[in-house]
């Protein structure tokens, strides 16, 4: 566990003012669950959020528990002398309005009921979950994050924060996002959803009432987004054709390594993730669209932002491609706004983006260090 | 002002010629050498291109704004006329599409410079004249390994220049550095060639 900011505990923070959501919903109150690495220092300049994607939580760095198997999902971005240096900066992990690891979510039990919400619980926005971290902000003081970091659709939420809130995003890290999904990501989040939906277990979002979970549907939607995460490079390399046996069975079990490795993904996943999280999320990611309210322009609505940005993508990465990135630079040029970009040769598809590729680590390192420097 | 003594030869002659202030896109801007000192010494708002990642991560560690692209398929992150300057040092000649490029410093920016080894310096011509191919300080690859592939004279700039609707607005021809007055396609090994376009009349 060297360069590991070790045994971490989570917190569960409680908001007892109401939230109005986009859609028109109101949440009476609801609790975030929240890990921090390193120490905010004086004037709280050196907050650093890290903003989860689709099934992403609190715990980006360090181990729960001593004989925990693996480390928070980012470990190998987070961490003394790493990066993001837990030395220098206070990293802030939330698990986002609608999760299932702790925050208020469609499988927390619903005041009004004393049900799970299920399908009772509102659909929520990227401009939702900004509003929710930044009363988390301001519950620990923090004006002004040093930066606020996200891939995927974290980098969405880091895009978002930077035109809501201006003045309190020094610098924004967008990583393998985009300014919207394409009709192809939509379609592939829907395939995902659909697979869900038609569950037999679902029972319309209240499977919790059943004693079920619609694992079979989750798994797939799992199995789905995965080949989309990879690159044909990547899997090839990894997996290849090769049998698990060494020889054609002529049947449906599982017989390629890849097909085994997908069914273990979906499996490991359908356990520990909630159908209806998962359903709320790729909504999130099809509406976002921060143009829309600026006729189209992201550059008009990127000149609502003050911050530096960095926007980083990965050349195998299709489904959130290098060039969703370009347009995210495009409009932040258009709009004189600072930016840095760098594309970054990697064989890992859209997962590169928690890998340890050196150019990679080195473009985050340089950034975060100017930003460190910046603060002190 | 400081006086640029410390850059490299080249550059030094194009930092004297960027105004105080003004917007500066740097293209091949390699490790960032001329942007970071303009910055530092002319106020000057700069951002630079590379197609290299290591370039990119040495950019960003000096704190210059930087965008990973390959300039051979244009300049399409940038609007019109949003740059004083753009700048192509020593990377015209390996370039594919040379008058796209020329095409687009034009388009996002009101003044051009580039850099290039001069194919007409003496010694090049000796190297020919003796049947090998040239390799001297400024072109330092043998005809295998070379990334060049479109070498010129300050003659044939200029003519390049002129059928695109160009001006040669200031020209220095340097050898080791040092400006050459007489004779410089023949005695100066590197140009300096600052354009925009021609006045219409």
């Amino acid at each position: 566990m060297t360069n590991s900011v070790g045994i971490v505990t989570p917190n569960k923070i409680n908001f007892e003012d109401p939230i109005t959501l986009s859609s028109g919903a109101v949440l009476p109150r609801y609790e975030l669950m929240v890990e921090t690495y390193g120490t905010l220092n004086a004037d709280k300049s050196n907050a650093i959020l890290i903003c989860h994607a689709l099934s992403g939580h609190h715990h980006v760095a360090g181990y729960h528990t001593p004989d925990d198997k693996a480390p928070g999902w980012w470990d190998s971005m987070i961490g003394p002398g790493k990066p993001i240096d837990t030395n220098r900066f206070f990293v802030i992990g939330v698990n986002n309005l609608g999760g299932c690891h702790g925050s208020t979510g469609p499988s927390s039990i619903n005041p009004e009921t004393n049900q799970p919400y299920g399908s009772a619980f509102p659909v929520v926005l990227v401009r939702d979950w900004v509003e929710t971290q930044a009363r988390l902000a301001d519950r620990l003081g923090i004006e002004q994050f040093a930066a606020i970091i996200g891939g995927s659709l974290g980098g969405m939420q880091a895009l978002r924060w930077s035109i809501t809130y201006p003045e309190r995003v020094r610098h924004a890290l967008v990583i393998a996002s985009a300014p919207k999904l394409t009709a192809q990501n939509i379609a592939f989040n829907d395939v995902a959803r659909q697979a869900i939906i038609t569950d037999p277990e679902f029972h319309g979002g209240d499977f919790y009432q059943h004693g079920v979970v619609p694992k079979r549907g989750l798994r797939l939607a799992r199995m789905l987004g995965h080949i989309t995460y990879l690159s044909d490079d990547g899997m090839g390399e990894k997996f290849g054709r090769l049998l698990r046996t060494g020889e054609y069975k002529y049947g449906y079990e599982v017989e390629f390594e890849i097909e085994s490795y997908l069914r273990y993904q979906g499996d490991k996943f359908a356990n520990v993730f909630d159908a209806n999280t998962y359903l709320l999320m790729t909504k999130a990611l099809d509406y976002f669209d921060p143009a829309r309210h600026y006729g189209g322009s992201l550059s008009q609505a990127m000149r609502q932002a003050k911050a530096k940005f960095l926007v980083v993508s990965f050349t195998s990465d299709w489904r959130f491609a290098p060039s969703r990135s370009r347009e995210i630079v495009k409009a932040l040029l258009d709009a004189d706004r600072t930016v840095s970009y760098a594309e970054i040769e990697s064989a890992h598809g859209h997962d590169a983006f928690l890998m340890e590729d050196a150019p990679y680590m080195g473009v985050m390192r340089a950034y975060l260090n100017n930003i460190a420097a910046e603060i002190a | 002002m400081a006086h640029p003594t410390t850059l490299r030869p080249d550059l030094k002659h194009i930092a004297e010629q960027i105004r105080p202030n003004s917007r500066v896109l740097d293209l091949g801007c390699a490790d960032g050498e001329l942007l970071a000192w303009l910055q530092a010494n002319k106020q000057v708002r700069g951002i630079g291109v590379d197609v290299d990642v290591n370039s990119i991560v040495t950019c960003v560690e000096k704190g210059l704004n930087v965008i990973q692209a390959d300039m051979e398929s244009g300049l399409q992150h940038f609007e019109d006329g949003s740059f004083d300057y753009v700048v192509l040092s020593l990377t015209i000649q390996s370039m594919h599409n040379v008058e796209l490029i020329l095409q687009e410093m034009l388009r996002v920016g009101r003044c051009g410079i580039v850099t290039f080894p001069n194919f007409g310096f003496w010694e090049n011509r000796w190297q020919i004249l003796l049947g090998r191919m040239p390799v001297s300080e400024t072109i330092p690859y043998d005809w295998y390994n070379t990334p060049n592939i479109h070498f010129c004279t300050v003659h044939d700039f200029g003519k390049l220049l002129h059928k695109l609707g160009m001006q040669v607005n200031g020209q220095i021809v340097l050898h080791q550095g040092e400006p050459v007055e007489f004779l410089p396609n023949l005695l100066g090994s590197l140009a300096l060639v600052r354009f925009s376009q021609a006045a219409k009349i």
